[in-house]
């Protein structure tokens, strides 16, 4: 511990006074919130030049945060909750083909078969918290076999229905609907085209789109980002359910006994999980017209690294949304960026892992801080 | 003494059977409001299934419970929250990364409303935690302090002070100081003596015969499942408890050879 050992005479003498340094280190976000300074600082200093920093690079790395985002949000509340979903990856690649099949093989309205999907896939992320609570196995081990269960059936039922992987022509049957908008479409144009109008951001010089600008607006997919995120840090932080999130996952049986209705809460989180899932693959299939049985691979992953780098347990009962956020934010500027400052792309990996392992252990160190545990 | 009141709560020939396991044969038990009602017994005796049932996280295989006067069947531990008996279990207490703030406050969290929705009163929350803390000799950092860096004791006069604020009228503490040092047992022992003061009444869980008789009014002896009887204070000494708590005869045998210091 510190040696800043001065006391209050009013308070407990054993109980060391905190400096304000120690104080910020406990606030889960502080990991999110230095390494986010030092990523900005790094790619402003190595690829300032490259683009980076125009507003298509700024979309290019945003829209990317902000899929890292979308579901990091998800993990970040069940991992609070106590619970991991390593099915995430996998529902992508499900919801994704959902949406296809339904609109495209079987002609359904888009709206329908979004709506459908949104509710298939909250029923079985209900069903797998159910039956992490049922049985009372681990999480891990459940959401492993959704993994797999997922991931089989998205393909199986691409190939026995159409023998194909890939289902495309999203783009043509969406045309016109009132919710694929929601998830495809891009805010604020008018503004961009005004901006590009008056020369302040560029614009296409020729071709067919000449005059238009190359960035057109703001995609729903950072709109549905920044709200979640929002949306979560509120609930966590702000509300009774939020208190009851914390309990359930820093000790289920003690809130029990005190009335926290634990089991509610860690399903509620799992549905809430697979919803974020299902806007993640909503987004995806609107954005490229097509939905692929392999999409979604290691979003899972991907989500718990930017939820621990944002400063949560992985045991549970402790993180913030805020934090979850600034790690999909790290994730996305570092993946672009590596692109950006010409760096061999598969090193991004290595980066994963690295800051993976140092917020892990600054994360126990940091619990160690707050419970006095040796 | 307060044995001309009305007993609050009244468990009559409680039977509790897990599957071939007779946990509890017929236990019989009533406690008045604002005495300490001592509950002793050896491991294994059947004081936490005994407890357990009167919380209402088991349901009795056989026997009644009168709450007030009235015939109660809890379901759940919520309904017994709800009546008025709230439980404080030894190291179930309270979740140490939480404030402890939150911690008071879990299940029962103050609300305001703000356009509509309902959010967490943090401000009422803080300035309640650290009244009542205080109230209990308890000087926090801040209500933000996280419950972790509290003591053993502290940590469950917490949870007492919790229960207490939240209208408990029978409260049952499940070995609270058995875990604690020397000092924080006294903490605990006075504030269940300032809990009691107020009326409340107090089911005092234990298998150290010192600390029962340090607080205690009346006594109970559970062994193997079955109550050998409930005696005043003042009307029996500490060996004849602890006699009663061991069954007899072997711990006698063994407390000569140890000279009597068990």
């Amino acid at each position: 511990m510190s040696d800043n050992t001065k006391t209050k005479p009013s308070s407990d003498e054993r109980v060391k006074e905190m400096s304000g340094f120690r104080k910020s280190l406990i606030r889960p976000e502080l990991g999110g919130i230095a390494g986010t300074f030092l990523v900005f600082f790094f790619f402003f200093l190595t690829a300032r030049d490259s683009g980076m920093f125009s507003p298509a690079g700024v979309m290019n790395w945003s829209v990317v945060s902000a899929q890292f985002a979308i579901i990091a949000v998800g993990a970040c509340l069940l991992m609070i909750a106590g619970e991991f979903d390593l099915s995430v990856g996998s529902m992508i690649g499900f919801a994704g083909m959902s949406i296809a099949l339904l609109s495209v093989s079987l002609g359904w309205p888009v709206w329908l078969a979004i709506i459908t999907t949104f509710v298939l896939c909250m029923a079985i992320g209900a069903f797998s918290g159910w039956l992490v609570i049922k049985t009372g196995l681990p999480s891990f081990i459940v959401t492993l076999a959704f993994l797999f269960i997922l991931r089989g059936l998205t393909i199986f039922a691409a190939i026995a229905t159409t023998r194909k992987t890939i289902i495309g022509g999203v783009r043509d049957v969406a045309e016109g609907d009132w919710l694929a908008p929601f998830f495809g479409g891009k805010i604020f144009t008018g503004f961009f085209q005004w901006m590009g109008d008056n020369g302040w951001i560029e614009t296409f010089s020729r071709g067919t789109r000449e005059g238009q600008p190359v960035v057109e607006g703001i995609p729903m997919l950072i709109v549905w980002a920044i709200a979640l995120v929002i949306f979560g840090h509120i609930i966590l932080t702000k509300t009774r359910f939020g208190n009851w999130i914390f309990a359930s996952g820093g000790d289920a049986q003690s809130a029990r006994y005190t009335g926290v209705p634990v089991n509610r809460v860690k399903i509620i989180m799992f549905m809430f999980t697979a919803f974020t899932a299902v806007v993640f693959a909503t987004s995806q299939v609107m954005e490229f017209g097509s939905a692929g049985a392999d999409r979604g691979l290691l979003k899972e992953f991907e989500a718990i690294i930017s939820v621990v780098i944002g400063g949560a347990l992985l045991t549970g009962g402790y993180g913030s949304v805020i934090g979850a956020a600034l790690g999909a934010l790290i994730f996305g500027v570092v993946q672009q960026g590596l692109f950006f400052a010409g760096v061999e792309s598969s090193l991004f990996r290595v980066f994963l892992g690295v800051i993976l392992l140092l917020a892990v252990i600054l994360n126990t160190y940091i619990r160690r801080m707050i419970t006095g545990e040796k | 003494m307060t044995t001309e009141h009305a007993p609050i709560i009244q468990m009559k020939n409680i039977e509790k059977h897990f599957g071939a396991v007779i946990a509890l044969a017929g236990v019989s038990l009533d406690v008045m409001p604002g005495e300490c009602h001592c509950l002793l017994g050896d491991n294994g005796a059947g004081k936490s299934t005994f407890i357990k049932t009167m919380s209402g996280v088991h349901k009795p295989t056989k026997g009644e419970i009168f709450f007030e006067g009235k015939p109660m069947h809890f379901d759940r531990p919520r309904d017994a929250i709800s009546a008025g008996i709230a439980t404080v279990y030894q190291d179930l207490a309270m979740i140490p990364l939480m404030s402890v703030a939150r911690n008071f406050f879990m299940g029962n969290e103050p609300t305001k409303r703000i356009a509509g929705m309902n959010f967490f009163d943090h401000k009422h929350a803080n300035e309640v935690t650290m009244a009542e803390m205080k109230k209990m000799g308890i000087n926090l950092r801040g209500p933000d302090q996280a419950v972790g860096t509290l003591s053993g004791g502290e940590r469950q006069t917490v949870a007492i002070a919790r229960a207490v604020h939240f209208g408990a009228k029978v409260l049952i503490l499940d070995e609270p100081t058995s875990a604690l040092g020397v000092r924080q047992t006294s903490n605990v022992l006075a504030t269940v003596d300032r809990v009691r003061k107020k009326g409340i009444a107090v089911v005092f869980i234990t298998h150290n015969v010192r600390h029962a008789l340090a607080v205690g009014d009346r006594f109970t002896v559970l062994n193997r499942g079955l109550t050998l009887g409930t005696s005043q204070r003042g009307m029996i000494t500490p060996e004849e408890l602890q006699d009663l708590m061991a069954g007899g005869q072997e711990l006698a045998t063994l407390e000569g050879s140890l000279g009597g210091t068990v």
